[in-house]
């Protein structure tokens, strides 16, 4: 399936990780997220762990920063709303926690089924105590990840960085045939 | 089935396995694992979820990726690991060889009033955890297969999984602290020697 990936953004993101210490990588893929999971997985000092579903990743970085990592969740926004009752351990515990999330359900998605989750994707993350941080221009994505990352691990605070898909790329299922 | 074997007792059976911990770091699972955990003898190195169903067995994955050098252990029961029974396909594909889970299985669900898990209907969580490429021996019904048991969860060489047919007495609940930020705070310390 052909996606118009917008360059640049995963390279920035991926030093990012690099930079601020991110051992441990959980994710469920996004074609957006396609280029970032290669260089993750890629890299020997970064553990990567595909999940069966996103709530996982959430169980899993509370007990990778119990054991001294830090870690990253990378998803879709449908993968939100499988993450709610797991984000009450890291509400109660007062644990740090990061995800970056790709938009779906918005400009110009073809496929109905991604809207609901798609627009009540900050909502929901809100409601559970999660900053969100939306960034909608390519250049935006590496710092706003940085800040991210520095307010939950040295804040103590949970934070989803949102992906536009205006900035991913709209999914092109035409093309496909 | 076997029942005419007397099921065991899940206190005296998670006292075994604690027993000789060594270094072992303790994910315990909401309700009665928790309770059984802290009957066992209080532990810095111990994380009660008194919450979070479904996640005792990823959350246990992080610390052992982020641990390798030491023995982890999740102890959860039935009705949790069904809840996250994907995550066995997540430990089985990410392989950390200090992992290990044990299940205390009485086939329901203890804390709301006894209804019969889906192991209670014939499902198998040890062929289960094979298909996903854990080590799992057959379940273990005796002290004895307990006591092998608290030797294997210290060998390096997992993932490992290991299901134990309890019986369904309730015992009186010995109930940890359930401040999740200060349990995770004494574990930080006790483990990796920082505060917050």
């Amino acid at each position: 399936m052909k996606t118009s990936v917008a360059q640049g953004w995963p390279g920035g993101v991926y030093d990012v990780l690099v930079r601020q210490n991110i051992r441990q990588v959980a994710y469920v893929p996004d074609a957006g997220h396609s280029d970032l999971i290669e260089r993750c997985s890629a890299d020997p000092a970064m553990k990567t762990t595909v999940l069966t579903t996103e709530e996982e990743g959430v169980a899993l970085l509370a007990g990778a920063w119990l054991g001294g990592d830090r870690g990253i969740l990378l998803m879709q926004s449908s993968g939100v709303g499988n993450c709610v009752n797991m984000l009450s351990l890291i509400e109660n515990c007062r644990m740090p926690f990061v995800t970056l999330i790709t938009m779906r359900g918005e400009w110009g998605e073809f496929n109905p089924w991604q809207a609901p989750m798609g627009l009540a994707t900050p909502d929901v993350l809100s409601r559970m105590n999660v900053q969100v941080h939306r960034v909608d221009v390519a250049t935006d994505a590496a710092p706003t990840l940085d800040a991210a990352i520095s307010q939950s691990y040295d804040g103590l605070l949970s934070s989803a960085v949102l992906l536009s898909q205006r900035l991913i790329g709209r999914k092109d299922f035409e093309a496909e045939g | 089935m076997t029942d005419h074997l007397p099921l065991l007792n899940r206190r005296e059976t998670v006292a075994r396995l604690l027993c000789d911990r060594g270094e072992m770091l303790v994910v315990s699972g909401l309700g009665s694992a928790t309770y059984d955990v802290a009957a066992a003898g209080d532990d810095p190195r111990n994380f009660y979820l008194w919450g979070a169903m479904g996640g005792t067995a990823a959350m246990a994955l992080g610390l052992a990726l982020a641990q390798p050098e030491r023995p982890v252990l999740a102890i959860t029961g039935d009705g949790d690991m069904l809840m996250g029974m994907g995550s066995l396909a997540t430990i089985g594909a990410r392989r950390p060889a200090n992992l290990s889970v044990v299940v205390l299985d009485n086939e329901v669900y203890g804390e709301t009033g006894a209804q019969p898990t889906a192991i209670a209907k014939g499902v198998d969580l040890v062929t289960v955890a094979r298909g996903c490429g854990l080590e799992a021996p057959d379940d273990i019904r005796d002290m004895n297969g307990v006591g092998t048991l608290a030797e294997r969860i210290h060998r390096p060489d997992g993932p490992f999984l290991a299901n134990i047919k309890i019986d369904t007495h309730e015992y009186v609940r010995v109930l940890p602290a359930r401040d999740g930020a200060w349990l995770r705070t004494r574990f930080r310390e006790a483990v990796l020697g920082v505060a917050p």
